[in-house]
């Protein structure tokens, strides 16, 4: 039995850790908070591609580190401790997922240089609308050549140099790759819950666009995109609760009441207990997932979807208790933990939401049982 | 990330399975056993096998009869052990508490005279430790020992004792100082529960079973060459015997998700059009069962993957009865529920699965208390895992004898 991650891959967590600690503290994220003009810090996401992270999926061939899916999933827990303002997760569990799994060698050799160096930002384009995507809602129309429709919310729209949009082409739909820097498309910014991450409206009009996969297997190819990512969010999603739960613990334990430190409360402790069984549930449901995306297992769909539903309720518990714990001065702006119950939101929809998911995971777990 | 064994963990398992199928057969071909008694009687049959092979004891010290083998591989020979539903329950508080107390504080001479009977199953072991007013405050009991030259009397009453009408022997926590605080003034013993004195009463249960009993104590005489540990010291002997409680009780013994959702497919839903298992209601309630029952098992695997390492796990193990003891509850509820008023029917005849999602409704309230309540789980984890500091104590620096009691 060996279900934990290596110690190379635990020294990449220490390493990775240390350098946003330094690189990427609460005041380093206020900064893109505060300033409406600003949807990341291009200064951290340099430092991050010269840390090779951008590139510790991408083969050789393309620049990147040729490493593994569990390295990747290490990284995201960083990120997601620090809430990063980057567009980490838009560009790798997306974008390049989606071009590793169905992009064409030319189209890898064409992109992936450029993830691997920070000069492409990636997004994922979905959604069109107030409520979950079906197969049938998607109106955004490809014609083999062009591509023409609006997409919203698209995240790290704003800032991206390529997204890979899901559009209807003849009877059925299929993944596109689009250069967001041409004039057939426009972007505008969006105000959203967690500005620490910037959000637009892409409306492409006959926008030069191609084809990755196979016509019409849009959908399937979008859907095992989202199983890989849902892996990789919940990573953040565990990352992010724990920081929630460190400053719950460390203020339980620092703000006295009634002469006494407010940890020593019951009515604390168990908060803090729950919040803390909320995260290892999620932490060993997400730690079968990472295994699973790792070793390309049959078992993804479930174990993607129940890492996913046990990282959004945890995140969405540990971010809000946070809150609650730290009382009045919690629901200040100067204190941080607003950031993260911004942030879990973020995380919780961006992929589908729980819902969403909730109703994946039960779908997958009666075709499992009736076969 | 793997799953595998190493390959000396493999050959212990292969080698554990052969024995087990030898040993045992398949657990379809055994005959079923109806009464306590013969379950006692397979069990002890069993357990004699178990030690002659010597499978019992693994972690314990070789000078004893054990084979000072890593935890892993206890680990790997319960796992074995329960695919073929071997027959150990009556063993596994003496085994899994009281011996390891016994061989930890007791005499040489007296460690020699207990422990191998134990280990083939001749004779069983119970723990006493808690009491009418002393709960999941154990610290608090009342039973008392009073000095009576080489011996000491002890009169009082212990609850909640499993197996006490079949046990030989108990550990059994008493006061023996009402003048210190109530932590100081305890003493651990070894019971003969034959003794004269001591009188066992089953305690029917609200789920009408009777898994325990209330054990009294009326001038029980006990030999001062049966004390564990100084007199005094029993509260720190107590925390040897508990720290392995939490590990032993763990599992939900219940049904699982897989089981509601086959009662689900064929049972309408309460709109009326499908079956309940298309209700989105319903459906978000499992998939949260699903990965609560899933974390569970998974962090088994990663408590596996510490003991592997040579590690100890610590309380974060607390966070399994936790969840099933609830779990269990509100699919239990659920199940019930969903059936609409024909729920309401518990006839193993009629009921689904043989009216088990209605013993789980009527056992899950009593393991979210035994073996530590939800409550006190939670404060080990916000005490012993993240560290927060102890509640304050009313009872810190007072005499037992001058502390509140209430009813």
């Amino acid at each position: 039995m060996n279900f934990d991650f290596s110690d190379e891959q635990k020294m990449l967590r220490d390493q990775a850790r240390k350098f946003l600690d330094e690189k990427s503290s609460t005041k380093t994220v206020r900064t893109v908070l505060n300033d409406d003009a600003k949807s990341f810090d291009a200064a951290l996401w340099k430092s991050v591609a010269e840390q090779g992270w951008l590139g510790v999926t991408i083969p050789e061939e393309h620049g990147g580190l040729g490493l593994g899916r569990l390295e990747l999933c290490v990284l995201a827990e960083e990120i997601g401790r620090a809430i990063a303002p980057i567009p980490f997760s838009s560009t790798l569990y997306f974008f390049t997922e989606a071009l590793l799994s169905a992009g064409s060698a030319e189209q890898q050799a064409k992109v992936l240089p450029g993830v691997v160096d920070g000069s492409v930002i990636g997004a994922f384009a979905v959604s069109e609308g107030a409520g979950a995507p079906s197969p049938t809602s998607i109106e955004a129309q490809f014609d083999g050549s062009k591509l023409t429709g609006v997409k919203i919310p698209v995240t790290d729209g704003d800032i991206a140099t390529h997204a890979v949009v899901l559009a209807r082409e003849g009877a059925g739909l299929s993944l596109v790759l689009v250069d967001l820097k041409q004039a057939a498309v426009k972007r505008e910014t969006l105000k959203t819950l967690d500005p620490t991450r910037g959000h637009a409206r892409l409306t492409f009009t006959k926008a030069t666009a191609e084809r990755i996969g196979k016509a019409g297997e849009g959908w399937d190819l979008a859907e095992g995109v989202l199983d890989r990512a849902a892996v990789l969010i919940a990573f953040e999603q565990i990352g992010g609760s724990q920081a929630c739960l460190d400053m719950s613990v460390d203020y339980a334990k620092n703000r006295f009441a009634f002469s006494r430190q407010i940890g020593s409360f019951q009515a604390i402790k168990h908060k803090l207990a729950d919040m803390y069984v909320g995260i290892e549930l999620a932490r060993s449901n997400a730690y079968y997932g990472a295994w699973a995306l790792s070793t390309e297992s049959s078992q993804l769909p479930i174990a993607a979807a129940a890492a996913r539903v046990a990282a959004s309720d945890a995140y969405y518990f540990a971010s809000k208790e946070n809150i609650q714990a730290h009382g009045g001065m919690g629901y200040t702006w100067e204190v941080d933990c607003h950031l993260f119950y911004r942030r879990s939101k973020l995380l919780a929809v961006q992929a589908g939401g729980p819902g969403v998911w909730k109703e994946k995971l039960v779908r997958r777990l009666e075709l499992k049982n009736a076969a | 990330m793997d799953f595998n064994d190493s390959s000396e963990e493999a050959a212990f398992r292969a080698e554990a399975r052969a024995w087990l199928e030898k040993t045992l057969g398949p657990p379809a071909s055994r005959a079923t056993m109806k009464t306590e008694g013969d379950v006692i009687a397979a069990s002890k049959a069993y357990q004699a096998k178990k030690a002659a092979a010597g499978y019992v004891g693994l972690t314990w010290r070789k000078d004893v009869g054990g084979r000072e083998l890593p935890p892993i591989f206890q680990v790997i020979f319960s796992q074995e052990e329960q695919k073929f539903q071997a027959p150990v329950s009556p063993f596994g508080i003496g085994l899994g508490m009281c011996i390891p107390t016994v061989i930890a504080f007791h005499s040489a001479d007296k460690i020699k005279r207990y422990v191998g009977p134990a280990l083939r199953g001749e004779e069983i072991w119970c723990q006493l430790f808690s009491e009418p007013s002393a709960g999941s405050d154990v610290a608090g009991l009342k039973t008392k020992a009073v000095r009576d030259g080489d011996d000491w009397i002890v009169n009082g009453q212990k609850v909640w004792t499993s197996g006490a009408h079949y046990c030989d022997y108990g550990i059994l926590l008493v006061r023996t100082n009402p003048e210190k605080e109530k932590h100081k003034g305890l003493t651990m013993f070894v019971v003969n529960m034959k003794a004269p004195g001591v009188e066992v009463r089953p305690i029917h249960q609200m789920s009408g079973g009777s898994n325990f009993n209330e054990v009294y104590f009326t001038d029980v005489r006990i030999s001062d060459s049966e004390r564990l540990g100084e007199v005094g010291n029993g509260w720190n002997v107590a925390l040897v015997t508990l720290m392995n409680e939490r590990l032993a009780v763990g599992g939900s013994a219940g049904p699982e998700y897989g089981e509601i959702l086959e009662l689900a497919r064929h049972t309408p839903s309460p709109s009326g059009k499908g079956s309940l298992l298309q209700d989105q209601a319903f459906r978000e309630k499992l998939a949260g069962w699903y990965v609560s029952a899933e974390g569970y098992t998974l962090g088994k695997y990663r408590t596996m993957t510490a003991l592997s390492k040579g590690q100890t796990p610590g309380p974060e193990n607390s966070i399994g009865k936790l969840l099933n003891a609830n779990r269990m509850q509100d699919l239990a509820n659920a199940a019930i529920e969903g059936e609409d008023h024909f729920g309401i029917i518990s006839d193993p005849a009629i009921a689904p699965l043989q009216g088990a999602f209605h013993n789980a409704y009527m056992w899950a309230p009593g393991l979210r208390i035994a073996g530590g309540t939800d409550e006190i789980l939670r404060n080990i984890i916000a005490e012993r895992v993240l560290g927060l500091p102890q509640d304050v104590r009313v009872d810190k620096g007072v005499a037992y004898k001058d502390l509140p009691t209430g009813r």
